[in-house]
This record gives C-alpha cells, structure tokens and sequence, in this order.
C-alpha cells in the first residue's frame, strides 16, 4: 500500500508540472483533470471513501467550468517570447523551494508519524458515535451532529461564493459616462 | 515523513504557478492545485495504519459492531469534504471573473492587461 | 446555447433519470453508506448539468427554470436552519430532538438524516445556478 501511495504521489507531481508548463491551453486544463482523478485515488487508498466520491464529481465540474473559458477563444495556444529575467527568475524559484523543503522536514520531524497519529478528541467520537447519534457512517455523525455548527459555515460559505459570482455576471452593467456602453 | 515532503512540492508548484506565470488560465490552475494539496496534507495527517495491514474506513458494519480499533480518523474528513466543496464554489467565481476579463481586454495575457486603460 | 446532435440527446434521456435517482439514493442513504448531502448534491447538479449542455439551455429551462432554482437554493438553506433552530425545544442549538430509532435502518439517527436532505437541495441548486449564468452569459463577439 505505501509503494502505490508513493506512486501516486510521483504521478500528481508529474501531472502538476506537466499542467504548468505546457504551451497548449487544452493540455493543460485535462492535465488538471488528471491529478485531481489521481487524487480521488488517494483518498480511497488512505480509507475515506466519501471524501472520494465528492472529489471525483467537483473535478468533474472544475473541469466543465474550465473547459467553458478556454475553448472558443482565439489565443489558446501561447506564444513564448523570451523576457529578460525569465532564466533569473526560475532560478531563484527554485532557491526558495529548496530552502523551504529543508526547513520543512525540521518541522515534520516533530509532528507523530505518518500512520500514528494522536487520536485525542476522535477517540470519544470513535467509541461513542454509535450510541449517541445512531449513525453507523461515523464521517456523517461527526458532520452533522457533532460538528454541526462547521457545516451551517459552509453552507453560509457557498451561499455567498454563488452570489458573488452571480453579482460578477450581471447582464447589465453599470453606464458609462462617454456614451459607450460595455454591455448590451 | 515522505508522504509529507512529497505533498510539499505539489504545493510548491501551485505557489510557483500563481506567482510566477503570465497567463490568466495557468494562474487559475495553479490555484487548483493549491487546494489539492492542502485537502491531501490534512487527510495524510488523519492516517491510522492498522494492527495488521491499512487503516480501514471508519464506518460501523452491521454484523461486527465492536471493531472500531482499526479505524482512520473521522475528523478531518469531514472538515475536507466541506472544504471540497468550498473550492468548487472558489473555482466559479474565479472563473466569472476571467470571463469578465477577456470580455473587456481581449486577450488572457496579464501584461498586456496592466498595459491597456480601458 | 445549443443543443447536441441527436445521438446525444437519445442517450442523455436514457441515462439522466438513473443520474438523478443514484444522486438521491446517496443524499438518503447518507447516514448509512458513504456519502451524505455534499456529495449526492453535487452528483444531482451534475444530472441536470448533462440536461442543459445536451438540450440547449431552452429545452432544460423548462424543467427548472431559474427563479426555480434560486427558490431552491433558498429553501434547502433555510430548511437547515429551521432544523437546527427547532433544537431549542430539547436543549440547545443543533440539539438530536428526534428519536434514534432502530439501528441500520433507513429512518434511524435523528436529525442527521433530515440535514441531509436540506444540505442536499441547497447545493444542488447552488451549482445549478451557477453553470446556468456560465452559460447564458453572452459575450459581446459571441453569436
């Protein structure tokens, strides 16, 4: 199980890098796609098969919402013209990776192993889950009955991220002052 | 450790994408990419191998209702499915917000868009 | 927008109604099985999703039209609230006023089921909503 969980790992690093480097805007919206699926996978190794399902249908959205700003456009492949600094500025990119992987494992290495971790509130809900709410899916229990008050903030979260965007593409526009009015 | 390191660098990519790119759609998928890792750190914190083989879901089976030794841990995950959601939600605005750009500018370089005075 | 050939289209009224039934299957079932309101909300609004890009968006307004689902969108919020309100009469908010009932059955656990279905229609509707305004916005050099 560590060496499929390994690789998939590799596989999503290779995904990421391949979606930001490439030229092609198409290749890089379904590279996209593809870490995401590669990390649906994940979560089922790892034991948490809701939170499975629910990755596999928003990537599946991500996708379809991406894919409605890209394709029909005219410039979906980009043209490369070398600035001045470009060389300079992915050096010191990966300079300021390197010192914050150092610096990173210094700090995992006082976090609890990866398979070990302190199981201090989860315990009571754990053992008691069953008895106190009568959900057998513990995930559920812990959403919507142990932790109810997470899930009225986000849903008051969505609410507001819709309406916001829903603001952003109002049909009309404000009217401007030279007459020439930006949307019809 | 390594599972750890490794989910570093997919957020380090991310960072890179956001900070370092000119076209808008690469800025948008390195906010995804963003979200995945920090969604896949907090489920790899909550892992619990088992006695004798991988953690199991933490969900009670109708026959065996005594093994819950085995079990993942439930909290994280269900704060990451809110948070699945969530960065659905933050993927449309953005995406609202790029249509309305290319609608004004006319072309997805973020150069040129500093340039021009609508 | 419109629609998709007629291949599509046959196919699309063939499988949409499974869609929505296995989306409503995992909203209900969400106490029992993996799943819950989050997912088998996401998996309805992608039933209706295939209706409009398959059907243009003429022939899936009249199915649910927009005020329809903002409508919706409200009702699945304030039904949570009122869930969670109607705790005042046990002890406190969010309180499980319900009874538990028999274990592994359908009916069981209280109000988690109940939160479910409100959470389920709120974000079906939320995303309904908002791949509808993603595909009606026209823009200027846009037939």
């Amino acid at each position: 199980m560590e060496f499929l969980l390994y690789l998939l790992l590799v596989f999503m690093i290779a995904g990421s890098i391949i979606a930001i480097e490439t030229r092609d805007l198409l290749s890089s919206v379904i590279c996209v796609g593809a870490v995401g699926l590669g990390l649906a996978i994940i979560f089922l190794l790892l034991g948490a098969p809701d939170l499975a399902i629910v990755q596999v249908v928003v990537e599946v959205l991500s996708l379809v919402l991406l894919l409605r700003v890209v394709v029909m456009r005219e410039d979906v492949t980009i043209a490369h013209r070398y600035r001045y600094g470009e060389v300079f500025a992915t050096a010191v990119a990966l300079l300021f990776f390197g010192v914050f992987i150092m610096l990173a494992a210094v700090a995992y290495k006082q976090m609890p192993a990866f398979g070990d971790p302190l199981l201090k509130v989860s315990q009571n809900y754990i053992e008691n889950g069953l008895d106190r709410v009568g959900a057998p899916n513990l995930v559920t229990a812990v959403l919507l009955d142990f932790r109810a008050y997470d899930t009225l903030g986000e849903a008051t979260v969505i609410f507001t991220a819709i309406i916001g965007s829903l603001v952003i593409l109002r049909k009309r526009g404000r009217i401007r002052h030279e007459g020439n009015e930006p949307h019809s | 450790m390594a599972p750890y390191i490794l989910c570093s660098i997919i957020l380090l990519l991310g960072v890179y994408a956001v900070v370092a790119k000119k076209n808008l759609i690469k800025i948008v998928i390195g906010l995804l990419i963003i979200e995945y890792a920090v969604n896949l750190m907090l489920v790899l914190v909550g892992y619990r191998a088992g006695a004798e083989g991988p953690g199991e879901a933490p969900i009670i089976l109708k026959g065996a209702t005594e093994q819950t030794a085995n079990f993942v841990d439930p909290l994280p995950q269900a704060l990451i499915v809110t948070s699945i959601v969530i960065g659905l939600g933050l993927t449309a605005m953005v995406v609202a917000l790029v249509l309305r750009l290319y609608e004004k500018y006319g072309t997805f370089d973020v150069l040129l868009i500093r340039r021009l005075r609508g | 927008m419109k629609g998709m050939s007629l291949i599509v289209r046959t196919i699309t009224r063939l499988l949409a109604g499974f869609i929505l039934v296995y989306g409503a299957h995992i909203v209900l079932y969400g106490h029992l099985t993996p799943g819950g309101g989050f997912a088998g909300g996401v998996m309805l609004a992608c039933g209706f999703i295939l209706l409009v890009l398959s059907f243009g968006k003429e022939g899936a307004l009249e199915i649910v039209s927009e005020n329809a689902a903002s409508a919706w969108d409200c009702i699945g919020a304030l039904l949570f609230l009122f869930i969670a309100l109607l705790g005042f009469t046990g002890r406190y908010f969010f309180f499980n006023f319900m009874g538990k009932g028999t274990q592994f059955d359908l009916i069981s656990a209280g109000t988690p089921m109940w939160s479910n279905i409100a959470i389920g229609i709120k974000v079906w509707a939320c995303l309904f909503l908002v791949f509808l305004m993603l595909a009606v916005f026209r823009m200027r050099d846009e037939g």
